[in-house]
């Protein structure tokens, strides 16, 4: 399970080329510019990464949960907000493709798995995060059509993406009174709020979703009545593996780059790497990073084989991971010192952009109530 | 229509260049790779294919059996099938006894359109696509910047100091591509998947009727030395005569 098959090789450097040449170099401008690179995520797309683990009927890749979360760490180390976007973006299209009917499926996926369109996922509310199941996001049922109103809070590409899978209340019954829609883009009665200002993500737009009496076509509710929490959940369990990943790709990149950094760096005589010192914080952060991803390729191949402990296990690595992917950052930048703090050199970018991935697709703090309830409900 | 590609694994020469003690690329000093200028010959022909479906693209490679790994690339990108040229009585080839060999792997496929790279970067004689040309009695364009084959013509153009020019002749016939053909694409995932269902034909020195004679290297290497460490440039400091000094050293040194 450990080591990688020759596939999966392939796979990973061919997403290591096109990160390196496409994304690295610019993605210091990005975030600068807070410019959300939708050509970039298109020619992704080509290559496959719009549908990565949707089937291949409608031009999804169909390859593993333990293949995607090597792509998303390729990807992360060139840039994580990048990558995690592309993380949401499958989320959304793993939905359509795996609860969706064939019409929606094929109305939608095409050119979602292409990434000529994106999408978006809408569950947390300005007064609901954590406790996702008490949203108040209303869709009522008026003959063929669905009336949703409510505000989504904190969406990752809206205003950019073609479709949002609203989580909507359609009876007050808790998590169970809970249904998925497709909303459209172009959906009348549906805008924006403006793009977040925030501590990192910037190269993609955060934005509130507001809906005021949207209609939608019944037919764009997904999976039936009631289970859109449940669908939101299962959702999770692969977005947490991706964020880890690309938790553990900018932690790697900022470990690799300290590395380089204390050969070079002339101090007392001769280069850092005499400082013992250091070279255990080095040592310290692969440990970390390597412990955490040996825990994300077992609940990878846990959520692969629908194992029934594979949510326990989603929880673990996205803490695990996140924490390790930051706390390695972190130190890449005292490492460095002064320059460190720069943000020419980059690292000051990979620890704003990871910060956020303890805090999404779940706190950490969630992780451990999710882990901690099982050992002491049975 | 058929177009064979010539690929080749070369050492990575990104972090410089190691050679054995005889004076031979040292392949397992650095890490292997499919040589970029081969990628854009792939791409150069997979443009080909996009326009038409039928194209059917076949890529060659003579190298160690690890030389597979630059096939599958090339498969994975989207040539169609390949063969590999592996036998140890053909390793340390010179760059005769190569085109030797290759040009008998070809003239089993009937291709249309050959295309290699101009140079590859370990060795960098830029003279065996030629010579392929020569041994199969096939004109030889190269090296070329942009192509276009229609109607049993191929038709390119070379970029020299002296200008552009542009070449064109009947197929089959050999190219060779400059870097200016441009960037090859990523292979897809689905391309990767792909890859490995495709065939590929391993091919010996005895299968390719290669006698001793025809792969014995016609040259020794006797001595090799690295390149001479960069030594510092000469400056010249303006005291109201440096753009004649500067003249006079640019035309010393053959530059203008
Ligand atoms: C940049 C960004 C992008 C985002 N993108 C999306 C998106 O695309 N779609 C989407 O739906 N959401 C998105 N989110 C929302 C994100 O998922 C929520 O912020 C997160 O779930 C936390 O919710 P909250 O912010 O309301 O915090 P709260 O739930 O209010 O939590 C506040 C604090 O209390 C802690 N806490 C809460 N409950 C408990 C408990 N029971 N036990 C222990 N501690 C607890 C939390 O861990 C946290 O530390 C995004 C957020 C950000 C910042």
């Amino acid at each position: 399970m450990l080591e990688l098959t020759e596939d999966q090789k392939a796979l990973a450097e061919m997403v290591r080329d096109f990160a390196t040449t496409r994304i690295a170099p610019n993605a210091l401008d990005w975030d600068e510019r807070q410019h959300f690179p939708v050509d970039v995520l298109a020619e992704a797309g080509q290559l496959g990464m719009g549908g990565i683990y949707a089937g291949e009927e409608f031009g999804g890749s169909a390859l593993t949960r333990s293949d995607a979360i090597l792509v998303f760490e390729e990807l992360a180390k060139a840039c994580p907000t990048i990558s995690a976007y592309i993380s949401i973006h499958n989320m959304v299209v793993w939905m359509i493709d795996h609860f969706g009917t064939p019409e929606q499926r094929a109305q939608w996926l095409p050119a979602m798995t292409a990434m000529q369109n994106l999408g978006s996922y809408c569950l947390t509310e300005p007064g609901i995060g954590s406790d996702a199941a008490a949203l108040t996001t209303r869709a009522r049922r008026d003959g063929d059509e669905y009336v949703l109103s409510g505000v989504k809070q904190f969406i990752s590409g809206a205003g950019t993406s073609a479709l949002y899978i609203v989580m909507a209340r359609t009876e007050d019954t808790g998590a169970r009174g809970i249904s998925a829609f497709l909303v459209p883009g172009d959906s009348q009665g549906l805008s924006f709020g403006p793009n977040e200002k925030k501590m990192g993500w910037k190269a993609q737009p955060t934005r509130q979703v507001i809906m005021d009496g949207v209609r939608i076509p019944a037919g764009n509710l997904l999976g039936a009545e009631g289970q859109g929490f449940s669908m939101a959940m299962q959702a999770l369990n692969g977005g947490r593996l991706n964020i880890a990943a690309c938790s553990l790709g900018g932690g790697q990149h900022a470990l690799e780059q300290s590395a380089a950094y204390l050969k070079e760096r002339q101090a007392f005589g001769g280069p850092l790497t005499r400082q013992e010192a250091l070279v255990f914080k080095l040592a310290e952060m692969d440990m970390g990073l390597e412990a955490a991803r040996s825990l994300l390729r077992r609940a990878a191949a846990a959520l692969d084989a629908k194992a029934p402990d594979r949510v326990r296990l989603c929880a673990m690595a996205k803490k695990v991971a996140t924490d390790a992917g930051f706390e390695a950052a972190n130190s890449a930048i005292q490492l460095h010192g002064g320059y460190g703090y720069l943000s020419d050199y980059g690292l000051e970018k990979i620890v704003r952009d990871l910060r956020v991935h303890q805090i999404l697709e779940g706190t950490n703090e969630i992780m451990s109530l999710i882990v901690g309830r099982g050992l002491v409900d049975k | 229509m058929k177009i064979a590609v010539l690929i080749k694994q070369v050492p990575d020469t990104e972090e410089g260049r190691h050679l054995t003690s005889d004076g031979r690329a040292d392949r397992d000093a650095s890490d292997r790779v499919i040589d970029e200028i081969t990628e854009r010959a792939l791409e150069a022909a997979l443009k080909q294919k996009d326009a038409d479906k039928s194209v059917e693209i076949t890529v060659v490679t003579m190298g160690p059996a690890a030389a597979n790994e630059a096939l599958r690339k090339a498969l994975s990108m989207g040539a169609d099938k390949a063969v590999h040229v592996q036998d140890d009585a053909l390793a340390g080839s010179d760059a005769l006894a190569t085109a030797r060999a290759l040009a008998q792997a070809l003239s089993g496929l009937q291709a249309d359109l050959i295309v290699a790279g101009n140079e590859s970067t370990d060795g960098r004689g830029g003279v065996v696509p030629a010579m392929i040309a020569e041994l199969l009695n096939l004109p030889f364009l190269g090296p070329l910047g942009t192509l276009e084959v229609s109607g049993g013509i191929v038709r390119g153009s070379r970029a020299d100091a002296s200008g552009t020019t542009a070449l064109r002749a009947s197929t089959p016939a050999v190219i060779s591509v400059a870097e200016a053909m441009g960037e090859a694409r990523f292979p897809k995932f689905k391309g990767i998947l792909a890859a490995k269902r495709k065939p590929v034909a391993v091919q010996g020195a005895a299968e390719l009727g290669l006698g001793a004679a025809d792969h014995a290297a016609g040259n020794l290497v006797l001595a090799s030395a690295a390149r001479p460490a960069r030594t510092a440039g000469v400056k010249i400091i303006d005291e109201g005569q440096a753009a004649q000094e500067l003249a006079a050293y640019l035309a010393a040194e053959k530059l203008i």
